[in-house]
């Protein structure tokens, strides 16, 4: 009785761990046909002209350095807005805000608002930043499209990086005659920086990725300046290559592939490096 | 002679939980007092009475006075942070700032907004000395206080509390972590600290309360049982339930 209790335990752990390894594979085994179908299609198309061009009605001569330096631009302006707001915000809420139902009724909210479809934001932006403000489809309107996409993000991850420095550090530091600021400045936030840095930095990689909020703005204009100014208007990757894609010509379709190796190499370093830092603080912090 | 803590009293709420019981009692200047007793017993939070870090807790509420250096520590008019300098604290578990050794002993100081680097490194090099761990450390001062061991991460951590140069160490079971022999270094340490602190103690373990204290304190659910010379204490108990727990016959 108890015997053949015990096989059938053991044959459903052997069904499962194959079951598991199934599943891994097929994730893997899916991105791996993605990436070499890109590959395979952009990779000749990846030269100094393609990276150094205007936007061209032929596709030989188009090149993506316009929406290359709008994604730049657009990746610095977001990091300068979202980061300071959403840091801060976490902190306030993590570390001042009273345990009250408002308080929950906030957290329960941000949590939502990280779930809200893009497209959503954009609507939003296009009316506030855009229209209201009077903005126009600028580096600065999307940025802070964008901004307001991803700060949900920074601040959940913010505060789950707060959340787990332990209670004895702050007793440490609360200890030693630091005030509360003093505190939270010099001993949680350095414990939390590892964190708060991956959580900020995927925040951004996601940001960069997004194309609906910009297509919304109206970010889709055929541009043949460099943008030089927060108010110049812009195209960015993930727009080129969704404007590319609706061409009929096979040469935008090579185009909008290569410039897709670019968009996801942008993102796999960011990801690469936050990858690096968690590991980093990991190995570096035990508590 | 005056007294440097006393305590006149003292009653302490957590909601309706009443965790310390009229405990009066006084600690002279430069004397090293033991609390000693079962888990619960109310001799932790009475400890950190002293420093006030129970005001963290939102549903903590006391009654009574505590007086250190003729000042009510509970006075609206006290500066808390001021207090915490006077009066410093060495933890369960080491806990260091994930920063270098220098930077734990200093970090006192620069939240005083001292930077001066003669001052800082003097100080680092004096409290090191104090400690014991001066030789053992000063070649790897820039290096992660986590990398040390769990006795000198203690002395780490004794050290940055007596940079800020408080005049009253409480220390909450500061060897409950540590192996035997980091605990007899803690020992010694606080036998020579004894010249130049006034030293608290609360501890589970009775042989360290008779070797390193004066005077011990018994408490038992949140009263204060017994309170005299720590060889007196331990051979010739007053109270029933002294005797009774110093003999292990609960606890």
């Amino acid at each position: 009785m108890s015997n053949s209790y015990i096989k059938w335990n053991k044959l459903k752990d052997l069904i499962f761990k194959w079951y598991g390894l199934l599943c891994t594979v097929a994730g893997i085994f899916i991105l791996a046909i993605f990436l070499y179908t890109i590959i395979a299609d952009g990779w000749d198309r990846l030269n100094w002209q393609f990276f150094t061009s205007l936007p061209s009605r032929r596709p030989s001569n188009a090149g993506i350095l316009v929406p290359l330096l709008g994604t730049l631009w657009i990746m610095i302006l977001t990091t300068i807005i979202a980061v300071p707001i959403g840091i801060a915000a976490a902190i306030y809420l993590e570390e001042y805000g009273k345990k009250s139902r408002f308080a929950s009724f906030i957290e329960v909210n941000i949590a939502n608002l990280a779930g809200v479809p893009s497209i959503i934001y954009g609507l939003l932006a296009l009316e506030i930043f855009v229209r209201i403000m009077g903005l126009g489809r600028s580096l600065l309107s999307g940025a802070l499209t964008l901004s307001l996409l991803i700060l949900p993000i920074i601040i959940v991850s913010t505060r789950e990086a707060l959340k787990s420095v332990p209670k004895s550090i702050r007793e440490a530091s609360y200890a030693l005659g630091a005030t509360k600021w003093k505190t939270i400045w010099n001993a949680v936030l350095p414990s939390a920086a590892g964190g708060i840095l991956t959580g900020v930095i995927l925040a951004i990689s996601r940001a960069i990725g997004e194309t609906a909020p910009l297509v919304v703005i109206g970010a889709m204009l055929y541009i043949t300046t460099i943008p030089t100014h927060p108010l110049d208007d812009f195209s960015a990757l993930p727009i080129q290559i969704y404007n590319w894609l609706s061409r009929p010509q096979k040469g935008f379709i090579e185009n909008a592939t290569a410039a897709i190796i670019v968009l996801l190499a942008i993102t796999f370093i960011l990801n690469g490096i936050a990858i690096y830092l968690r590991n980093k603080w990991q190995s570096k912090v035990k508590w | 002679m005056l007294s440097k803590i006393s305590a006149e009293n003292v009653n302490v709420y957590y909601g309706n939980n009443h965790v310390i019981k009229n405990v009066t009692l006084s600690i002279k200047p430069n004397e090293v007092v033991a609390f000693i007793g079962p888990s619960g017993c109310g001799k932790s939070t009475f400890l950190r009475l002293l420093n006030r870090m129970n005001d963290f807790i939102e549903t903590f509420r006391m009654d009574g006075k505590i007086i250190i250096d003729n000042e009510d520590i509970y006075d609206k008019k006290i500066q808390v942070e001021e207090l915490r300098k006077k009066v410093g604290m060495v933890f369960q578990k080491p806990n260091p700032f994930p920063k270098s050794i220098y930077e734990n002993v200093v970090y006192g100081l620069k939240i005083q907004g001292i930077r001066d680097k003669k001052i800082l490194d003097s100080v680092v090099e004096k409290t090191l000395q104090q400690v014991g761990i001066w030789n053992e450390v000063k070649d790897k001062l820039h290096q992660s206080a986590l990398a040390l061991s769990g006795g000198q991460q203690q002395r780490i951590c004794i050290a940055r509390t007596l940079a800020v140069e408080p005049s009253v160490v409480l220390m909450d079971e500061p060897t409950s972590a540590l192996d035997p022999i980091s605990t007899a270094t803690i020992e010694e340490l606080i036998y020579q600290l004894k010249k130049d602190y006034t030293i608290v103690i609360v501890t589970h373990n009775m042989q360290q309360a008779g070797r390193v204290s004066d005077r011990t304190a018994f408490f038992y659910m949140g009263e204060l049982i017994e309170f005299s010379d720590t060889k007196e204490l331990f051979t010739n108990p007053k109270v029933e339930l002294t005797q009774k727990y110093i003999t292990g016959r609960f606890g």
